[in-house]
């Protein structure tokens, strides 16, 4: 049987792809950023799962106001990085795992969440900047990746409950795959950041690293926190955070090993939090 | 009955919500199209003739014209749409963010790196000179 080992959760903001990719990683702007993900990468080489399901949003890159799924799920077998209007990030081709997503799109609807089918589409740096940050600067990706885009551009977005209900549905569909596949989850977006109109660059530390220490300790009460509190005290942009509660969702209910806890202001607009959460075996 | 929508108080906010994607749809999917390097180019040739093309409102198009984005998200924008216009004059995020703010890219880039700006702390809507 397949089974969930850890859960990563970590900011996505372009800028950091946008570091790494221009050779500016040693800056002393982003120094202290890298520094902290440092203990990541060695992570991740010691604990290289065999499929990454990765919650992201996609900003306005595969899914225009054409069609907007609240909640989307990879199945194809390969995704190109996107072009996001200056030029495609050089990162390696995603390779999915379309036997998993397949096996999880089809528990996961049974269980009432109605997932959209994606069989083709482009991956923005809300998927790759969180691979480049914890996998490194690499030829190819350790192992597949499962997108699943959720949608948080158009208000409303799914509550933090729906998402923390979703992760549980996603991990029982994996725990119910025949093969013996070490899977982790990782949720990504926020942390505190807003981008638009006269309050742009809002930032709150505090509130932040309360959500941080929330997570790892009270996940299914953190599921309450209406949108309007992530709105007002994380920024209109920090209601992204509601996709770290699909990982969390789906962790054991058992209190999870931290493995490593990081967070930092700025990266560009917003502030960066990352934390590493592994399932007691 | 009227629907709930408790974040239309947020100060120097706005949510995109339904009723903002309905009047923006044009202006964002004009947005969208500057995702393709020929579009860009027509648009820089020609920005008022590009924009005639796309079933925008008139307001709309000035704001684009002027790079006003908070009369764009005023008018149905969402910065991740607005954001591909900025790409295309070859400006960066921090430079769009601050030119919402009232503050210099220097003065926005100083508060980022202080910490941001603060919960709570007054926000000043560069519009309201307009």
């Amino acid at each position: 049987m397949a089974s969930i080992t850890a859960s990563v959760y970590t900011s996505h903001v372009p800028a950091i792809g946008a570091a790494l990719d221009l050779g500016k990683s040693g800056d002393d702007y982003w120094k202290p950023l890298f520094a902290g993900y440092e203990p990541s990468k060695a992570w991740f080489k010691d604990n290289t799962p065999d499929v990454i399901f990765l919650v992201y949003n996609d900003h306005a890159t595969a899914f225009s106001l054409d069609l907007i799924p609240t909640f989307a799920i990879g199945c194809a077998a390969e995704y190109k990085p996107a072009d996001e209007g200056w030029g495609s990030r050089p990162v390696p081709v995603v390779k999915g795992h379309s036997e998993l997503a397949s096996h999880i799109a089809q528990s996961v609807i049974q269980d009432d969440f109605d997932l959209t089918i994606v069989n083709r589409m482009d991956v923005d740096h809300g998927l790759t900047v969180p691979l480049s940050l914890v996998c490194g600067q690499v030829a190819e990706w350790p192992c597949p990746v499962i997108p699943f885009a959720v949608n948080v551009v158009q208000y409303p977005v799914p509550s933090g409950r729906r998402c923390f209900n979703l992760g549980r549905a996603i991990r029982k569909a994996i725990s119910l795959y025949d093969e013996p596949l070490k899977v982790q989850i990782w949720g990504t977006g926020g942390m505190s950041h807003q981008l638009q109109g006269p309050r742009a660059g809002l930032i709150n530390r505090e509130w932040d690293n309360r959500f941080l220490d929330r997570l790892i300790a009270e996940p299914d009460k953190l599921a309450d926190v209406p949108h309007l509190e992530y709105v007002q005290q994380a920024g209109s942009e920090g209601i992204e955070l509601v996709m770290w509660l699909i990982a969390r969702g789906a962790m054991s209910d058992k209190p999870p090993r931290v493995a490593h806890r990081f967070y930092h202001v700025p990266a560009s607009n917003t502030a960066v939090g990352h934390l590493i959460l592994e399932n007691s075996q | 009955m009227a629907l709930d929508k408790p974040y239309k108080g947020i100060p120097g906010t706005t949510i995109f919500d339904a009723e903002q994607a309905r009047k923006g749809y044009h202006l964002n999917q004009f947005c969208m199209s500057l995702m393709k390097a020929e579009n860009r180019a027509r648009f820089k040739a020609n920005e008022r003739a590009y924009l005639d093309e796309w079933p925008m409102s008139e307001e709309q198009k000035q704001a684009v014209l002027a790079r006003d984005l908070n009369r764009c998200i005023e008018l149905g924008g969402n910065i991740y749409f607005l954001a591909k216009i900025g790409a295309t004059d070859g400006r960066s995020f921090q430079f769009m963010a601050a030119s919402m703010t009232g503050m210099t890219q220097e003065e926005y880039a100083k508060m980022m790196l202080q910490g941001g700006r603060v919960p709570g702390s007054p926000v000043r809507d560069p519009g309201e000179k307009r």
